[in-house]
């Protein structure tokens, strides 16, 4: 049984070389997900690597979104496998998701607490050491400092996607799952999301992001996924991809 | 403190923060319980012997259907902004997420008991307010909680969850009910532990199964 967990046995590519580059942090096999007679994915194959940055396109109902909850262990495949760090998912996610941190379309935050009650709270659950001096950190990092004493509730859309994004980064995970996270942003908070997407990927750790902005995307991207009728059309490095060759590709989910 | 105990602690703490912020839940089960007791005390001719006839009935209805609103209450609560995805994307076992929310509408229900009992008791001129009673309703809460989380997780993605907790909650608590109205009724009429030992015993083998039962689906139910 595999019980990898810590960074010094995790799974490689290789026996010999284990740089980030070559440490498979997401391995997704035969991936197949329904929603009642709905195929939204069918048989997907993925590997993202350490210090890795992978942007996934596609159009409305394609399955990004799908494919980010089971990603985040928020969902389980029909068919299919997926490993984080070498450990199946199937086997027991719990491990699993101390190294994932993830921004789907909800903020996922208690409105009625403040953003440092809700930090503290979710803090708690990942049991980090040193839980107040690391929520004051990654606020500072999010550009929250000022507001942490403000209700959820009472934030723009804006400042609560940031605090989200501080949600996800508490832990310290490996992985970071960004599901259309520019959203609603506007340039500074941007400019916050891109200095931790590049943060992240500096620091050898993975990144996979979806996203419907074509020329962001790819920018920040080291390759490009584009799904279409619930397989990948496309799997590319973003040096070689242009954005006509990424929105060429978009089919509409009802006519795959 | 263990550290599953800490948790547990963690997520009904933060419970009923929320709770004391929006007072939601507490509210909606003491103003829909003791409306349902009012409508009786009109509705019945209360003399004694009928107070202690049908009052136990009344009083352990107008708790069930009020639990329900509560339970809901505190799903939908995490429905409405995703933060039940939130919990699901920490490292913590889904059993322990169930045991947090157990113990927040425990406490829910046992803080609106401490408000319906005395009202209920002056409405309808019955000693309830005793170590027997609340012994039973300590064992009532239990299960409620722990059957209410489950069916509440169950329904809070669905579009009429409303309509669904009611049917899932209401027939599954029956042999719970009726050991706390039986119960309930023998102190009122004077009995001692031993002339309603066979309703508690009943009360305790539902709260253990089901407390049981309901963590080991809990997980199933949260999966997508």
């Amino acid at each position: 049984m595999t019980t990898v967990t810590t960074p010094a046995n995790l799974q490689t590519t290789g026996s010999s070389n284990d740089s980030p580059a070559n440490i498979r942090a997401i391995e997704a096999t035969g991936i197949e997900k329904s929603f009642g007679n709905v195929a939204v994915l069918r048989g997907l194959d993925m590997t993202v690597r350490d210090g890795e940055a992978v942007a996934i396109f596609g159009a409305n109902g394609a399955g990004k979104s799908t494919l980010l909850r089971l990603l985040s262990t928020l969902a389980r495949p029909d068919h299919g496998s997926i490993s984080i760090y070498g450990r199946d998912m199937a086997q027991g996610s719990e491990t699993a998701r101390l190294s994932l941190g993830a921004v789907l379309h909800s903020p996922m935050l208690y409105g009625d607490m403040t953003i440092q009650e809700n930090l503290t709270f979710f803090g708690r659950m990942f049991r980090i050491p040193e839980l107040d001096a690391r929520v004051h950190e990654v606020a500072g990092r999010m550009g929250l400092t000022r507001r942490l004493e403000q209700r959820v509730r009472e934030l723009s859309h804006g400042y609560q996607k940031r605090a989200a994004l501080a949600r996800a980064l508490l832990h310290r995970p490996r992985i970071l799952l960004l599901d259309e996270a520019e959203t609603g942003l506007d340039e500074p908070a941007r400019r916050v999301l891109d200095g931790v997407v590049a943060e992240h990927r500096g620091a050898g750790h993975a990144v996979v992001m979806t996203t419907h902005s074509v020329e962001r995307g790819i920018a920040e991207s080291d390759r490009v996924l584009v799904l279409a009728g619930g397989r990948f059309a496309l799997d590319e490095p973003s040096s070689g991809v242009t954005p006509a060759d990424v929105t060429g590709l978009y089919a509409d989910p009802g006519d795959a | 403190m263990a550290p599953a105990l800490a948790t547990i602690w963690t997520l009904a703490r933060k419970d009923l923060l929320l709770e004391l912020r929006s007072r939601d839940i507490v509210l909606a089960v003491v103003v829909f319980a003791l409306l349902v007791i009012a409508i009786f005390t009109f509705a019945i001719e209360l003399t004694p012997s009928r107070s202690r006839d049908v009052g136990p009935g009344v009083l352990w209805a107008a708790i069930a259907f009020a639990g329900v609103l509560g339970i809901n209450r505190s799903f939908a609560i995490e429905a409405e902004r995703d933060t039940l995805d939130g919990l699901m994307l920490t490292p913590v076992s889904r059993e322990l997420i169930f045991f947090g929310k157990v113990l927040g509408n425990f406490i829910f229900i046992t803080v609106a008991e401490v408000v319906i009992f005395p009202v209920f008791e002056a409405l309808f001129n019955i000693n309830v307010l005793q170590v027997e009673t609340i012994a039973i309703a300590l064992l009532a809460s239990v299960g409620f909680s722990a059957v209410g989380t489950v069916f509440a997780a169950m329904s809070v993605r669905v579009r009429s969850r409303e309509i669904m907790l009611p049917l899932l909650f209401l027939p599954t608590s029956v042999p719970l009910i009726m050991a706390a109205v039986e119960s309930t009724s023998e102190v009122v009429n004077g009995g001692s532990w031993s002339d309603f030992s066979e309703w508690l015993q009943l009360a305790i083998a539902f709260d253990v199964i089901f407390v049981i039962a309901s963590a080991v689906l809990f997980q199933f139910v949260l999966e997508e």
